[in-house]
């Protein structure tokens, strides 16, 4: 299996990055949580690629559970957008300032 | 180079071109589709690094149940047409992470932990992959996690409930 492990840590990592990217760029909420995923994907990318190194199935195991609290976060995410939108009428996150202060 | 490896690099770009698609385009129903595009090819990924129970259960997690509720959530907030804007980049934060990602790769690579080749030592002869023992790992090593992250998603399922509720 000749794929350099440094190839799939930097495929993990830029994933990883364009995550921030969305993180730190958009204003909608459902963007921000689409791109919380992708960081939780390059997360289990890094998982499986060092479980594979050390021989081990822990890695993947990880990533199994990884994606459990993903699908729970999401949910919830999305709960807090659907109750944004009812009370506020928006999703962009610039528009939500009422703890600002 | 082999051809998982070809498959590697092939899925790797079309996932990165994709997840900067999901992030760039200013239709929140594309943003949901190249986010499925991602997952797949992610998926793909998964497979080439010998992980096949977890590429099924991204396929069945994030590219059928995760997708579906944004899909659901997009259509509920119903946002009509209203292209928000499309990047605001905060040009201090985005340099400090950059930075600090970019300076630990090359450390760790530097340090010399990484020179090995990937499956160098992992069994390749299971037939089926590696379901058969993952599924043994998750039901006798991890059996207590195991059912911590079943009542972790049913707490969330609860909370998602309440917060999404008409009336409060």
């Amino acid at each position: 299996m000749p794929v350099p492990p440094v190839h799939a840590l930097v495929f993990s990592l830029l994933l990883f990055a364009v995550g921030v990217l969305g993180v730190l760029t958009r204003r909608n909420a459902i963007i921000i949580l689409m791109s919380i995923e992708l960081m939780m994907n390059a997360a289990n990318i890094n998982f499986i690629a060092f479980g594979l190194r050390s021989h081990d199935l822990t890695g993947q195991v990880f990533a199994v559970f990884t994606i459990a609290v993903a699908a729970g976060e999401v949910a919830v995410g999305l709960a807090v957008v659907l109750a944004l939108f009812r009370n506020r009428d928006t999703v962009y996150v610039d528009e939500v300032h009422i703890m600002k202060g | 180079m082999t051809p998982a490896a070809v498959v590697f690099y092939i899925l790797a770009s079309l996932a990165l071109l994709s997840a900067v698609m999901v992030i760039w385009s200013r239709n929140v129903v594309h943003s949901a589709i190249y986010l499925v595009l991602t997952f797949l090819c992610v998926a793909g990924v998964y497979i080439v690094l010998r992980a096949e129970f977890v590429a099924a259960v991204q396929v069945l997690v994030y590219a059928g149940g995760i997708v579906v509720l944004f899909l659901f959530v997009i259509m509920l907030v119903n946002l009509a047409g209203t292209l928000g804007p499309r990047v605001r980049v905060h040009a201090t934060v985005s340099a400090i992470v950059g930075c600090a990602a970019v300076a630990l790769l090359l450390y760790v690579s530097a340090s010399g932990g990484l020179d090995t080749d990937f499956g160098a030592r992992i069994d390749l002869s299971a037939q089926g992959g590696n379901l058969q023992a993952v599924g043994w790992a998750l039901y006798s090593d991890y059996l207590l996690p195991f059912e911590i992250a079943s009542l972790l998603l049913l707490v969330a399922m609860i909370g998602a409930i309440v917060l999404a509720r008409q009336k409060y």
